[in-house]
């Protein structure tokens, strides 16, 4: 915020740029079916948000966001896909999340409004932020709310996974142009998190697998009050 | 110092848990462990009653009255739970589980860690990874069973919870702005306080509602509940009385804690947590009379209960803010004790559907005498402490002219009563139905029952100085 004038024309162009296509990611996570194509998106998703580490750190001449655009780098897109792509068989990936809650134009038109409504709900914060907090907010923000519309409406173990990582990304979208200051230990404690997220996240759903012989964990609707279970 | 000793603890009990050669050297150094962990935090309390706070690594690892009353509450109840699991989770797996078994004492002190560290560390970035891994670290203690139903509440919970952890998070980095904002300062609890009145209203009040509602769907409130009855029914009972004793509690911590940085704007927080609060708890206590499953019916009165105390904090002044902290203890130390009852008489009967469980006082008298006093107890008749915090927090309500809130309380409260009552003495007297055998239970879950009743009997009667006092320096905590 004290460094408002340093961002320069250029980089404002760059993080727009980047923030759009990670908005773009994330509409692409709620639609697409195929769930080898919803883990590309995340990592793609990722890897922007390191990208737009990077280019605040470059601007702001801060080592601090450097290192965290190199420890996002490491652990989100690189780390993660490859954990969930070893713990989850490659025969769930095959699959397609078909029985979707909602069709697709409205899956949009919902996401749209979603993503408005964080802009609504952005704008009295924005007054004398600089130009990365007035992108980058209220497109973490949108990141963060799709997210929570994309885990309701899937219904694959998978997408759900993904659904919560893609909404850490939409905070930590956010958070590396509004908190940039947070402590190393913090930082790296939290890519660790997600890391234990993707794993354990991985191996219930692998054990969901197992068990159950689904990973369509929309149907899993045994434990309700007015369940028969009980007369079996 | 102590401090760092009691997360040094649950890490070790974890690796000793893992390499172990048996059952018994896992469950032995679990249960040594936690009792180590229990004096220390008494210690603890006992030094914060006194009006010092305990600091091991300045704005990093401290605690004061509010995370002293949590610490010593996590730790009591981490006892019984690691007691009460050394017959239940013998007596429940097969032998050939011992792999399992064994699996099971390593998550549980690491989920023991990981709640211990909420209320010990400082920074409040690092106390919202902490209440993410108290998630994580118990994901596989819910599946344990590893039957299809446990395996959804599993997925469920883990699902829930951690969407509203990323939610919570955009709040703690909106709050990091709002401090970076006002000048900077340390991050911790008290650091905002300090620097509250700098910030940007409408930025803080922002990031309040974002923790609200995303620590609020781990803390089980209303409409963000439905996770919550699934997982506190299939985990195994030790671990059902810590998550639903003191691991929403902590959650609630987190909450409790943002309410005075917001005391400066006109009440709003407050009147969030009150509706909130209220919505939960008139809800929980009607979901509660439908119920077919007895560990069910505890995790519903658990919802119940964190309304009470977001109410009680909501409605501000010192009388509610020790009423809302007296129940936080109530709460933990009774529902606890509920759920060990219930898991005695999962012992005892094998199955969770209350009409096909009758007559539990003749079958096993001890259970049945438990499952009386829990429900007796957690429902707030009068000798217990729970009524008696109750009542406070009503009467803070009623003095300051919040009628229509004292009014739904009172409501639920009795509606909760009658609900918990009308199914537990159905299920403790009637006829035995004949297929069930007296089966006697396990020593080490007399042992963690009897131990665990002490202050859920007691507490009601005589409350000892040191913990009036460290209730005080609590209360002075959620206010300004």
């Amino acid at each position: 915020m004290e460094t408002t004038a340093t961002v320069s024309f250029f980089i404002q162009q760059v993080l727009g740029l980047v923030g759009g296509l990670f908005l773009l990611t994330t509409f692409g996570l709620i639609v697409t079916r195929q769930l080898r194509a919803n883990l590309t998106l995340f990592t793609i998703q990722s890897a922007l948000l390191a990208a737009s580490a990077l280019t605040l750190g470059y601007a702001r001449s801060s080592t601090h966001l450097l290192f965290v655009a190199g420890l996002t780098v490491v652990v989100k897109p690189l780390l993660i896909p490859w954990l969930l792509r070893r713990i989850v068989s490659s025969d769930i990936f095959a699959r397609r999340d078909i029985s979707q809650v909602l069709n697709i134009p409205t899956v949009l038109l919902v996401g749209l409004g979603l993503a408005t409504l964080s802009y609504f709900i952005s704008r009295p914060l924005l007054d004398g932020a600089d130009a990365a907090v007035r992108t980058n907010l209220p497109i973490g923000m949108a990141g963060l709310f799709l997210g929570v519309f994309a885990m309701t409406v899937r219904r694959e173990a998978i997408s759900q996974v993904l659904a919560i990582l893609s909404m850490e990304n939409g905070a930590f979208f956010a958070g590396i142009a509004i908190a940039p200051g947070l402590p190393l230990m913090a930082e790296l404690a939290a890519s660790f998190d997600m890391l234990i997220i993707a794993l354990v996240m991985g191996l219930l759903a692998k054990k969901i697998h197992e068990r159950v012989g689904t990973t369509s964990v929309g149907e899993l609707v045994a434990l309700k009050e007015d369940s028969t279970r009980w007369n079996s | 110092m102590e401090l760092l000793i009691v997360l040094c603890i649950p890490a070790l009990g974890a690796a000793v848990s893992m390499i172990a050669p048996g059952r018994r050297v896992a469950a032995g150094t679990t249960v040594l462990g936690a009792l180590v962990v229990l004096l220390l935090s008494l210690r603890v309390a006992i030094v914060t009653a006194s009006g010092t706070d305990m600091v091991a690594v300045k704005d990093w690892v401290s605690c004061d009255g509010m995370g002293a009353l949590l610490l010593l509450l996590t730790s009591f109840v981490g006892f019984t739970a690691a007691l009460f699991s050394w017959g239940y989770v013998a007596k429940t797996s097969s032998s050939d589980r011992s792999e399992a078994s064994r699996r099971y004492y390593s998550n549980l002190n690491l989920f023991l860690l990981s709640l211990l560290a909420v209320p010990v560390l400082a920074h409040i970035a690092l106390v919202w990874i902490a209440v993410e891994l108290t998630t994580l670290l118990s994901v596989f203690l819910v599946s344990y069973e590893d039957t299809p139903e446990a395996l959804e509440a599993a997925w469920k919970y883990v699902m829930l919870t951690c969407m509203g952890a990323a939610i919570a998070l955009i709040g703690i980095l909106m709050l990091y702005w709002a401090m970076a904002v006002s000048g900077g300062g340390p991050f911790t609890w008290q650091g905002l306080v300090t620097a509250s009145s700098r910030m940007p209203p409408a930025l803080l009040m922002t990031a309040f509602l974002f923790i609200l509602v995303g620590f609020g769907t781990k803390a089980g409130l209303v409409p963000l509940h439905t996770w919550l009855p699934d997982a506190h029914s299939q985990a195994p009972s030790p671990v059902c009385a810590l998550l639903s004793g003191v691991e929403t509690s902590a959650v609630l911590y987190a909450i409790l804690r943002l309410l005075p940085v917001l005391q400066g704007i006109d009440g709003a927080a407050a009147s969030w947590c009150v509706a909130f609060g209220l919505i939960s708890t008139v809800a929980a206590a009607f979901l509660l009379i439908q119920v077919k499953d007895y560990k069910r019916l505890f995790a519903f009165s658990t919802i119940e209960h964190m309304g009470i105390i977001l109410v009680g904090a909501g409605l501000g002044g010192a009388d509610a803010q020790l009423g809302a902290t007296y129940q936080l203890m109530n709460h933990a130390i009774a529902k606890s004790f509920c759920f060990y009852a219930a898991g005695a008489a999962l012992l005892i009967s094998g199955v969770r559907y209350i009409p096909s469980v009758r007559g539990l006082i003749r079958t096993s008298p001890i259970t049945g005498a438990s499952l009386i006093l829990g429900g007796l107890a957690i429902s707030g008749a009068p000798p217990f402490a729970v009524f008696f915090s109750e009542i406070s927090i009503l009467r803070a309500g009623l003095r300051t002219g919040h009628y229509l809130v004292v009014g739904l309380l009172s409501l639920s409260i009795v509606v909760a009563f009658c609900g918990i009552m009308f199914h537990v003495t159905r299920l403790v007297f009637g006829k035995p139905s004949s297929e069930s055998v007296a089966v006697a239970l396990p020593r080490s879950c007399v042992g963690a029952l009897a131990l665990a009743a002490i202050p859920v009997l007691g507490i009601g009667l005589y409350v000892p100085q040191w913990i009036t006092d460290l209730l005080g320096h609590a209360a002075a905590v959620l206010g300004r």
